[in-house]
């Protein structure tokens, strides 16, 4: 046996943009993260506020869930639509939901599929007056299937609708009882009480990696944000945004994205630790920033979260298409670092990290996620950073004769001042010189072009971390990919044996030599990656000469998931 | 003897704002006016690089960041203000000035000056007007007058000019200047003023190219400007509003246009009402508090 089975349990709701779907859907995950349940959340939804189609499945499992499955175990349909759309993805022992008060049919399911009729409509509108309450009579019904804790939905109301006024948590949480009742009235023959607490429950939240960048920012000490809102990474700066006071931080909306990443440039040379979030539409705006960071050595840190593109593309679906672009971006040559985080944890970490590259090494540090885990709410433990501690580099605070700017120096680093102190210095988008006077001469250029680019060196052996290796060193398949697909392989790895992976996150500085010394083992080698033309596998090709075996590569924007790898593991094998 | 009792006392001298750099403007270019009534304006008000600093874009009048010893930021072409605007968010502290010209500030960095003057950001912005691209040798400018022959139009210049103070005007800024650059003396008072002046302040400079631009030239200026009157009173918006349509000969008014009272952008920000955002020391935050919302 090559597979075994032990996928998670997988909860699916749909229906109209508009109604809740989203918030519903991130209720079921901290209910079962509140009861000892680890989850997974991933959403689909189109680019518009209401009408449109909303799904969004939640994996609960009893260890840590990490990616999205394609099969479904318990589908609730608010709707028509998400009966059509994903009715036949439910696996025989599974469920349905259904709203009986919507005239919806239920067909063409697998067998052994248990039908759960709910009036959720007309509980909405009967008990709390309104129609736009059906997630929570949807939920109420869900909890009582899965023998849920409605005390905890109860209570999660309340918090939910502190700030409006009481009739609406009063009404809301009649409703969720109301539904929970017809449940256990109705279906007391066909529930399943899954989602029973556990005795021990570790206490966890439930985050995106969205989330997680905002918090590693406030943690490392982030004092300056201009953000464009731009899907996916919205949620960066909505999380920013309320806690500027307590944190003692700015967030600030700007015109755009050319005047978002100069503003974090300006506030950098000022001296204090700034931040941009966009995705690749947005950055294509900050490119002409980026290189004026490289040259005028300006510490600042890019999250750049992927969406399918070119051009508006699919903007609310996700892709890795902006590998080589972050990679390439703006004219000429300038030290760069690029790192790509896998998941929340990684995400969280390497902001932080980040904020300590930007200023030891004064040049743009750009984080590459995507829509995936930039959306998706992962259940993990409250992050654990005691051992990081805030290094700002060469960092010059008081007036020092003869002080330069650009210092030429053996590890390409300069001591950095600031405005206000009493140096001289020019900061310079020209060619410049120590001091950061404009000058043109061949040697200076030359000069000045080493010490930049020398930074990267030093990085690389100060820095750069080699790619972790998950699962056995003697493997008949290595499968190497990057960023958000982490999750999916490592899901995928748990039903395959003699597979392991080799998971990337550095991409500029790039890994070389580590990464020569483990491919040259390897017996075969999968590359994964959600993009047309294989992006990493072209940076791979460049920097090691190496060449995978194969490849998998999505881009219809759905992320991968792990059944699409176990099958291509299963088709390498078979071949 | 310490050699610190034979120091003078602080006082700022033109050899304290020079620089080993040789100044590169063509000979008779109106950016010399700009440079003088600057470093006049910096002596008289003891601006140095404890208290001040200078963000440039790019054209000609860029170059200044190289001919004035205050600690300067020389960005891209456009994005003088954003860079200003961060700065300034960052360390209130310090006064900043803006150097900009016609093409940097109205063409290319178009949205920033709409944006930085809406939020009455508290910055002190020169605009170089020399009515033409002159570091690219002479295309035509947002300001360039209708009909003007020059490299890019060949024909005659179809687009009408932007008239950079009523933009600002209806855009917010609050406090709007006109000057000759010739005019040394007077150019250094507005600038202090300007300075002094909390919100978003706008000289624009008239600064004849030499080189390329033979209609705005010393003469034209020289001959058509004429200096606002005692008694005109910059706190009208409609008056200020009206005299920026002025543009005729004999016809150009000089002096402070407008000046408004209002809180600017930086006084705004509840996180930097006591202290400036860089001398809050950068610290490794506890966010336990922010996990409630994520249980």
């Amino acid at each position: 046996m090559i597979f075994v089975c032990m996928k998670p349990f997988v909860l699916k709701i749909g229906g109209e943009a508009g109604y809740g779907i989203m918030s519903a859907g991130l209720v079921v995950a901290k209910i079962a993260s509140r009861s000892g349940y680890y989850t997974f959340d991933y959403s689909e939804y189109p680019s518009l506020v209401r009408g449109g189609h909303n799904v969004m499945q939640v994996a609960i499992s009893e260890g840590p869930v990490l990616a999205p499955y394609m099969h479904t175990d318990f589908l609730v349909a608010l709707n028509q639509d998400t009966l059509h759309q994903h009715q036949h993805e439910v696996i025989g022992g599974g469920s349905i939901l259904f709203d009986s008060a919507m005239n919806m049919s239920v067909k063409n399911v697998a067998k052994g599929v248990h039908i759960f009729d709910v009036p959720i409509h007309e509980i909405a509108t009967r008990v709390g007056g309104s129609l736009i309450m059906k997630n929570t009579a949807a939920l109420g019904a869900v909890l009582s299937i899965l023998g849920g804790s409605i005390d905890d939905l109860c209570k999660m109301i309340k918090e939910e609708f502190r700030d409006k006024h009481e009739s609406v948590s009063k009404r809301n949480i009649a409703v969720a009882r109301a539904a929970y009742q017809y449940v256990q009235e109705r279906h007391f023959d066909k529930l399943d009480p899954f989602l029973k607490q556990k005795r021990v429950r570790k206490e966890k939240i439930v985050v995106t990696a969205n989330e997680a960048i905002a918090l590693g920012s406030i943690a490392a000490g982030m004092q300056f944000a201009a953000i464009y809102p731009m899907t996916p990474t919205s949620a960066i700066l909505h999380t920013l945004a309320p806690h500027q006071e307590k944190f003692g931080y700015i967030y600030k909306q700007p015109e755009d994205e050319i005047s978002a990443l100069n503003m974090a440039i300006g506030a950098s040379f000022a001296g204090v630790r700034s931040l941009v979030a966009t995705s690749g539409g947005g950055f294509c705006l900050m490119t002409e920033a980026y290189g004026l960071a490289g040259i005028t050595e300006t510490p600042v840190v890019i999250i750049e979260g992927m969406r399918g593109a070119p051009a508006t593309g699919l903007p609310t679906w996700t892709e890795q298409g902006d590998l080589l672009f972050t990679l390439y971006a703006h004219q000429g040559d300038f030290p760069r670092i690029i790192l790509a985080p896998g998941d929340v944890e990684e995400s969280f970490h390497m902001t932080m990290q980040a904020f300590n590259l930007a200023e030891k090494y004064q040049t743009p540090v750009l984080l590459l996620v995507d829509k995936h885990i930039c959306e998706s709410h992962m259940s993990v433990e409250p992050f654990e950073y005691k051992k990081y501690s805030i290094e700002r580099g060469n960092f010059v605070k008081t007036k020092r004769v003869n002080y330069k700017r650009y210092a030429v120096t053996a590890s390409g680093i300069s001591p950095r001042s600031i405005p206000g102190v009493g140096n001289h210095f020019v900061v310079n988008s020209d060619e410049h010189d120590e001091v950061g006077y404009s000058e043109e001469s061949s040697e200076n250029r030359i000069e000045q072009m080493n010490k930049r680019m020398r930074k990267l060196l030093t990085c690389e052996k100060e820095d750069m971390e080699k790619p972790r290796v998950y699962g056995s060193t003697k493997a008949d398949i290595t499968i190497i990919s990057w960023g958000s697909n982490k999750g999916a392989i490592l899901e995928a790895l748990q039903h395959c044996k003699n597979v392991n992976f080799v998971h990337v996150t550095w991409m500029n500085p790039f890994p070389t030599r580590a990464l020569n010394n483990i491919l040259k083992k390897a017996k075969k080698v999968l590359l994964v990656e959600c993009n047309y033309s294989g992006q990493f596998g072209k940076l791979l090709k460049e920097k090691t000469g190496f060449t995978p075996h194969d490849t998998l590569l999505k881009y219809d924007g759905r992320p991968i998931f792990p059944e699409e790898i176990i099958q291509k593991i299963q088709s390498l094998l078979d071949s | 003897m310490s050699k610190k009792k034979l120091q003078p006392k602080q006082y700022l001298t033109g050899a304290a704002l020079s620089t080993p750099k040789p100044c590169t403007w063509c000979p008779g270019c109106g950016d010399f006016g700009i440079w003088s009534a600057f470093r006049a304006a910096c002596m008289q008000e003891k601006w140095d690089n404890k208290n001040t600093a200078l963000v440039a874009g790019i054209g000609c009048h860029g170059h200044i960041i190289n001919f004035v010893k205050i600690t300067a930021f020389e960005g891209l072409h456009g994005r003088a203000l954003p860079v200003a605007s961060g700065l300034k968010m960052a360390n209130h502290d310090l006064n900043v000035f803006v150097f900009t010209g016609d093409g940097d500030s109205l063409s290319e960095g178009g949205n920033h000056f709409i944006h930085a003057a809406r939020r009455n950001q508290n910055l002190t912005v020169i605009l170089h007007d020399n009515a033409l691209y002159a570091l690219t040798t002479g295309q035509a400018s947002p300001r360039t007058p209708k009909g003007q022959v020059t490299k890019s139009t060949p024909g005659g210049n179809i687009d009408d000019p932007l008239h950079p103070l009523r933009l600002a005007l209806s855009a917010g800024a609050t406090f709007l200047a006109r000057e000759y650059s010739g005019n040394v003396e007077s150019l250094k008072e507005i600038i202090i003023e300007a300075n002094k002046h909390e919100g978003f302040s706008v000289i624009q400079v008239m600064q004849p190219c030499v080189s390329f631009n033979k209609v705005y030239t010393h003469r034209f200026f020289q001959e058509n400007i004429y200096k606002l009157p005692e008694d005109y009173d910059p706190t009208d918006t409609f008056s200020a509003y009206q005299k920026t349509f002025e543009w005729d000969y004999k016809k150009i008014p000089v002096g402070i246009l407008y000046q408004e009272k209002r809180k600017s952008y930086e006084a705004q920000l509840p996180v930097i009402s006591k202290k400036t955002l860089v001398k809050q020391p950068v610290k490794k935050k506890t966010i336990t508090s922010l996990y409630k919302k994520f249980i």
